[in-house]
């Protein structure tokens, strides 16, 4: 394994590359594992990472039905922040903020977090109300998250419109400096080769079909498109087909899944340097390194398997780029594209185990699961290893929607 | 100089209507019917762009667009510049200013050509193997240089003056492209006149390929004849829409289809008021794709440099526009169809020169029509290098050797080069309808398989390229009525596919661009693969390529073929990428529309919204509702005005617009039933005049939305909603009336705005109302609090509710919304002997909060059951069943420590707390801090006494007042705890939520 570096790309240059090795092998299956992830995303890497990194597991196979990070990990728009509201979502996603600020060297592969600065606008009273409540919660729970006057806002954030000419003009804004972005591809690369490099196997173009039980109910093996695997633990990170999986193994899971859109603008020389969202008007845009101004849009409303979403989702969601940023209505919009989401209840995620010795899911991350991708796969390990949720992830377990101990964050930023 | 590289005699152009455009400052002369490209091709202007990361020289690649290199900043003037512009498609009119982008400081001497200097240090992926160290210096150093770098052109800075527009339309045939087989498709599908028919092309005039070929006959006409009597027939045919300079977009479920069509950026001077853009939303029967193909480049050492173009654009460019990059012209191909643009230029008076990477016996009939026109030709020749630099200057080639290599070099001198390495259908839209692509190796491309909605190719889009079978196969798709257009035709068809030239060499800094845009080389994807990324998804996203501005449309095939190379697997193998939406780059506006400031979400407003303006009011969005927040008068502050309004209404009274709260009507012999199932309380025994204050809980047993209900005969319910509820409500009741509750028999009425709603409330709202009002005995006895009468007020029929939200007695004035605004009118006017005052919502808040009633939404968050807020009187205990009855007993909802709603006092009166402030017990304890719960309201009270805990006889001079969720509040009562300020943390004490007249007698009187 070549080490990533200035020095050793400098020496690369003068012998046309030949030495870089592959970035992960491409094996065969073995005939058992220790412990398998179902689903080669960055959540499903990343916990194979953590698992042989910290947890001295050595069998490991990642399988993946088509190409890693080909799921939602490279379809987001990569917003990375923690100011989340209730003390279980802090706990997880600041867990992750601070995995991100050290992945790159963690890794050696350059992630490209970018703490650029994530504002999320408020547009009426009850916004500001709820940004506030936001901003007290973080600031007891450690979490870095302010409020900012429109004009606050406007110095942050030049391009943004503050005037009163717009439909729902913006009343302030709850900044949290730590957030920001990170290439998607490189999170899922990194983990891959890191992963490799300990041993993991990752498996491509590889599909479960069934998830097998011994006498004793406990998990035995897995049925896939390239034969039978042996193994007594299983992680299913299987995003938005998280219950086509589960179903192979028998269980139903309380999630439904939904198109995701999202679309780039064509390149251009830097003009944004944080990250906006708005909850209200449905607006969330960032610029890449590349260039691109890179949109979020909203989920369908129907429950879908396609990659695709309707038109009108992508047109609301430019509606609101126009209205806040009117500069930006002669860019154009390069490519858009669609991912399918896992969402729960009460929006929040599923670190679990189930009814189903040796059987754990990370799942239900919905429309905000790129953040957390460090954090959910560290602590997603931790349990995988120990058969015992650690405790960053315990509050997300499958049993809160019987008992009704649910984190319910998007109840608590939306309207009523 | 102007005009140099004009072709006498040749093109489209209209030589009559000169017209001047800018370059870089500098004046064009060209002509109507050119673009930008053709007229500085027409002027020599070669060298227009730099690429994207090694910045190096660019020119014109393509004729449409597919161009990957010449982008251009185009400037229509007053805020109307944008980056990025394709100058292929760019069309050219007198005044256009173009600029080129992406170098510093200028075009010619740019310090990015550094980065091609030093490109061995740039090979695929290099960032993500380094700029590490130290971690912070990603963001402060690395990234913010590498950001600069990067890009395209500069954003636009001023907001766009244009407008856009949407239209809508179904059509039984919706035919994409105006090319031989769109037209024949067209000719076909409409001859009959049964169909409604809409043809699109992106380009200014139908025509396509045709409008190029100078050579073919259709039905005896020359192609551009054909083209024009094609166009005047369907143009007669009534159920035919022809939609010029529109592009298909983008393909979505159940054939809806969007098309961007360009209405004004032709011209100098648009009229005023005319839309830029109008994005058609199509509903289509079946779609025709007949969208044609691209030519491939051939890729090695060197095949950027300006004068280097595709051998069928190069075509384009001297027959259409009448234009040559150079007169010595070479022609590289691996195929046949160059050869007919080897021809036509000879015929244009230019030396022509074909180097053939076939071998002799593998060409066909091509080499003898080329050899009599004089052309010399190199077969079994490969391409391995050019010179020159803003413009070509030679095509270093070699004959190939059997052994793969290749022999002796030579170099032809040239100053214009087209190359041809092959075609690529166009199968973007099939692909994003989900139709199967399958790889057909004869071809060397994907075409189209299996269809997944309703629609089918034809021509060029699945590999279909000699033009006679184009015709038919255009007419067989438009359901073949009527004789097919014949064609005779001397071009020819057929290549060899050739993915990186052979060459003898292997310098670190020969760069075989496959992606022009994005400086993707055939070494990158080299790279790529030899670093383990194998699917062509990973190596699309490690090297970028086919991720640039013109989405791969040149460049994805050779890169695939690149890969299954190296992969030694088949092209399918190794898979091709998903064509995502929009075909072509489309403008943020177009999908925008008209949705801009007031347009961009209706404005609901009330019949009373004109008298608060006029009034001076401050307004709030609620949901899409205008609401007035307060009224101020002369200077007055908010807190003033709001202070002075909450004083009125327990003093006198006030005025308050209530009609945005959502109304339903609920009637049928089941309507008590339904409610009962619904709301948590009680609905069977209510009598018809009576009102009762409902709660509804989700499915979850939290609070979903609250309202008084009057009951206004046995079988009809007058509801109202929260004023953001409203739909919800709306739409939760419709859902379990049709899927659960299917055997009770009634109907729901959104009647929202049919009511204006006039709240009348403070102690002198009785005498303010009752000599307005006939039919109804307003004593106290006979229409008592939480009661409704019908009757009429002013002479309009109403519901008049005898309801409060402020703790006083008072009215809620139901009319018909055309009578709001007089009867307001009315009651103001009768109110002045009492000083009658309008108070906004925010006035209705304080006094709301006075009295510690919830609102939805703010005192609750989706996570609230009705115990917590003290209002579990209103769960009915003998009911057998109601909505959220089940969840209500889950364990976390019946746990102890749960946050129940409190009054909070701030142990200086003066302190204000922040909604959304956090409780807590101890201040000190260390981060992350254990919290009880947030302060949901919080207001300056001028009603509650200074000191105390709202002794309602106490003369209240004023004080903040709180109410709070907090854990296990019910039971800290009396304690005292601490809340968030901006600052640090102020002392609070808990009470009860009740902070004036807790007995409620003053809504009785």
């Amino acid at each position: 394994m070549t080490k990533f570096s200035a020095f050793n790309v400098a020496r690369n240059a003068f012998s046309a590359s030949k030495s870089w090795p592959k970035q992960w092998r491409n094996p065969e299956p073995r005939a058992s594992y220790d412990a398998v992830i179902i689903g080669g995303g960055g959540h499903g890497l990343g916990t194979a990472y953590y698992l042989a990194k910290e947890h001295g597991l050595t069998k490991i196979a990642v399988v993946e039905k088509g190409w890693i990070g080909g799921g939602n990990t490279g379809r987001n728009t990569t917003i990375i922040r923690s100011n989340y509201l209730y003390d279980e979502s802090a706990g997880i996603y600041e867990h992750s903020v601070k995995l991100w600020e050290k992945l790159s060297q963690e890794l050696n592969y350059n992630v490209m977090y970018s703490p650029r600065g994530v504002l999320m606008l408020a547009h009426n009273v009850h916004d500001v109300q709820s940004s506030m409540r936001h901003v007290y919660a973080d600031r007891l729970n450690g979490v870095d998250n302010e409020w900012l006057s429109p004009e606050e806002c406007k110095a942050f954030c030049p391009p943004l419109n503050i005037s009163n000419n717009i439909r729902y003009p913006v009343m302030g804004g709850a900044l949290q400096r730590r957030g920001g972005v990170a290439r998607h591809d490189a999170v899922a690369w990194g983990y891959a080769r890191g992963a490799d490099r300990l041993g993991v196997d990752i498996i491509q173009n590889c599909e479960v079909l069934r998830i097998d039980r011994d006498a004793a109910g406990t998990v035995s093996g897995i049925e896939t498109t390239r034969g039978y695997i042996k193994t007594a633990k299983v992680g299913v990170v299987a995003a938005g087909h998280t219950s086509v999986v589960m179903e192979r193994a028998g269980l139903r899971m309380p999630l439904e899944s939904f198109p995701l859109q999202a679309l780039v603008s064509e390149p251009i020389k830097p003009i944004f340097p944080c990250v906006v969202m708005s909850n209200t008007v449905h607006a969330y845009i960032s610029q890449s390194d590349k260039g691109e101004l890179v949109i979020g849009a909203g989920t369908d409303q129907y429950i879908s398997y396609s990659q695709q979403g309707g038109l009108h989702i992508a047109a609301h969601t430019l509606e609101a780029i126009c209205e806040l940023f009117p500069q930006f209505r002669r860019m154009r919009m390069l490519r858009n594209w669609g991912g399918i989401v896992d969402t729960t209840y009460d929006r929040s995620p599923i670190l679990s185990k189930t009814s189903i010795p040796g059987l754990y899911v990370n799942c239900g991350w919905g429309t905000g699961g790129f953040k957390a991708t460090p954090g959910s796969a560290h602590v997603f390990a931790a349990s995988m290893a120990n058969d015992e949720m650690h405790p960053i992830a315990a509050p997300f377990s499958l049993n809160r929607f019987q008992s009704g101990r649910l984190i319910d964050e998007a109840a608590a930023a939306v309207a009523h | 100089m102007s005009h140099a590289n004009r072709l006498a005699g040749r093109g489209r152009i209209d030589r009559s209507k000169p017209i001047i455009i800018q370059f870089n400052g500098r004046e064009v002369p060209a002509y109507h019917g050119d673009t930008a490209a053709s007229a500085l091709i027409a002027n020599g202007i070669l060298h227009v762009g730099r690429s994207f990361k090694y910045h190096r020289p660019r020119g014109v690649l393509a004729a449409g667009a597919e161009e990957p290199n010449a982008l251009l900043d185009i400037d229509r003037g007053n805020g109307r510049r944008d980056p990025n512009n394709r100058a292929t498609v760019v069309e050219a009119f007198d005044g256009l200013v173009t600029r080129s982008q992406n170098h510093w400081p200028s075009l010619k001497y740019d310090v990015g050509t550094l980065n091609d200097m030093a490109s061995p240090l740039f090979s695929a992926g290099f960032y993500y193997k380094t700029f590490m160290w130290p971690s912070a210096a990603w963001k402060r150093v690395y990234e913010p240089v590498i950001r600069r770098a990067a890009g395209l052109g500069k954003a636009p800075t001023v907001p766009d003056p244009d407008r856009y527009v949407h239209s809508h339309a179904h059509c039984d045939v919706l035919i994409s492209g105006a090319g031989p087989a769109g037209l024949a498709a067209a000719l076909a599908a409409s001859v009959d006149g049964s169909r409604r028919i809409i043809i699109a092309d992106e380009q200014n005039e139908f025509g396509g390929t045709l409008l190029h070929d100078l050579t073919s006959t259709i039905d005896g006409l020359s192609a551009s004849d054909w083209v024009a009597q094609t166009v005047a027939t369907l143009s007669q045919r009534s159920n035919v829409r022809m939609l010029p300079r529109t592009t298909v977009v983008a393909y979505y479920n159940h054939n809806h289809i969007a098309l961007n069509q360009r209405l004004t950026d032709h011209q100098s001077n648009p009229s005023k008021g005319m839309a830029r853009e109008r994005l058609w939303q199509v509903r289509a029967g079946e779609v025709i794709a007949a969208t044609g193909a691209h030519e491939r480049p051939l890729v090695f050492a060197g095949n950027d440099r300006p004068g280097m173009l595709l051998a069928d654009s190069l075509r384009a460019f001297i027959n259409r526009y009448g234009v040559t990059p150079g007169r010595n012209v070479v022609i590289a191909t691996s195929g046949a169809s160059a050869y007919q643009a080897a021809i036509d230029a000879k015929s244009a008076g230019l030396f022509v020169t074909i180097v053939d990477y076939r071998k002799r016996d593998e060409i066909g009939d091509e080499r003898l029509l080329a050899t009599q026109a004089g052309i010399e030709i190199l077969d079994n020749h490969s391409v391995i290098g050019s010179t020159g630099r803003t413009q070509v200057t030679g095509l270093i080639v070699a004959p190939k050797t059997a052994s793969g290599g290749v022999g002796d070099v030579r170099t032809l001198n040239c100053d214009a080069v087209g190359m041809s390495g092959g075609w690529t259908p166009v199968v973007h839209l099939v692909s994003q309808s989900r139709a199967k692509l399958v790889f057909d190796t004869a071809l060397d491309a994907f075409i189209p398989g299996e269809a997944y909605q309703s629609e089918r190719s034809a021509g060029a889009c699945r590999g279909v390229y000699a033009l006679d079978e184009c015709l038919a196969n255009g007419h067989e798709a438009g359901s073949g009525a009527g004789a097919a257009p014949s064609a005779k035709s001397s071009e020819a068809t057929g290549f060899e596919p050739v993915r990186l030239m052979p060459t003898n060499r292997q310098k670190l800094r020969d760069k075989a661009f496959v992606d022009f845009q994005n400086d993707v080389t055939a070494k990158d994807i080299n790279l790529a693969v030899q670093e383990g990324f194998q699917s062509i998804e990973h190596v699309k996203r490690y090297t970028t390529t086919g991720m640039a501005t013109d989405q791969g449309k040149t460049s994805n095939i050779n890169a695939l073929g690149i890969v299954a190379g190296a992969l030694e697997l088949t092209p399918p193998d190794v898979g091709t990428t998903t064509f995502r939406p929009p075909y072509t780059p489309t403008t943020f506006g177009a999908f925008a529309g008209q949705a801009r400031g007031v347009l961009f979400d209706p404005e609901r407003i009330t019949p009373m919204h004109d008298w608060a303006v006029k009034k001076g009011a401050k307004f709030e969005d609620v949901a899409l509702w205008k609401r007035a927040w307060y009224f101020p008068q002369g200077r007055e502050t908010m807190h003033d005005a709001v202070q002075r309004e909450c004083r009125a209404v327990r003093e006198s009274v006030g005025i308050f617009d209530a009609t945005t709260l959502g109304k339903i009507e609920v009637v049928g012999p089941d309507a008590a039933e339904f409610l009962n199932r619904i709301y948590t309380n009680s609905w069977l025994k209510l009598k018809p005049g009576r009102c009762r204050y409902g709660l509804m809980l989700k499915e979850d047993g939290y609070i979903m939305d609250d309202g008084v209900v009057a009951r206004v005969a046995d079988d009809r319910f007058h509801i109202t909603t929260t004023t953001g509820g409203a739909p919800r409500v709306l739409g939760h009741m419709e859902d379990y009336l049709q899927t659960e509750f299917t055997d009770l028999k009634l109907s729901l009425t959104s009647t929202t705005e049919q009511w204006a709603v006039i709240a009348v409330q403070g102690p002198n709202a009785r005498d303010v109302v009752a000599p307005l009002v006939s039919d109804i005995d307003m004593s106290n006895d006979a229409f008592p609090h939480m009661s409704m009468r019908e009757g009429k007020v002013c002479g309009v029929p109403c519901r008049l509710f005898r309801v409060s939200f402020t703790g006083e007695a008072g009215y809620e004035i139901n009319v018909p919304s055309d009578y709001g605004e007089a009867v307001w009118e009315a009651v103001y006017a009768a109110g002045q002997p009492y000083d009658i005052t309008p108070y906004g919502t925010e006035t209705m808040h304080v006094l709301r909060a006075e009295k510690g009633f919830i609102i939805v939404g703010q005192e609750t968050d989706g996570t609230v059951t009705p115990e917590d807020v003290g209002l579990s009187g209103l769960v009915s205990k003998v009911k057998a069943d109601f909505v959220g009855k089940r969840s209500l007993a889950r364990p976390d909802l019946v746990a102890e420590g749960r946050k129940q709603l409190v009054g909070l006092l701030t142990l200086d009166p003066d302190v204000l707390l922040d909604e959304g402030a956090q409780i807590v017990d101890d201040p000190q304890a260390a981060l992350p801090m254990p919290m009880l719960g947030h302060v949901t309201s919080s207001y300056v009270s001028p009603n509650v006494a200074r000191g105390g805990t709202g002794d309602p006889q106490q003369s209240g001079d004023g004080r903040s007042i709180a109410m709070a969720m907090i854990a296990g509040g019910h039971s800290r009562v009396g304690t005292r705890l601490y809340a968030t300020t901006r600052e640090g943390f102020t002392e609070v004490q808990v009470t009860k939520p009740v902070f004036f007249d807790p007995d409620g007698g003053r809504a009785n009187v």
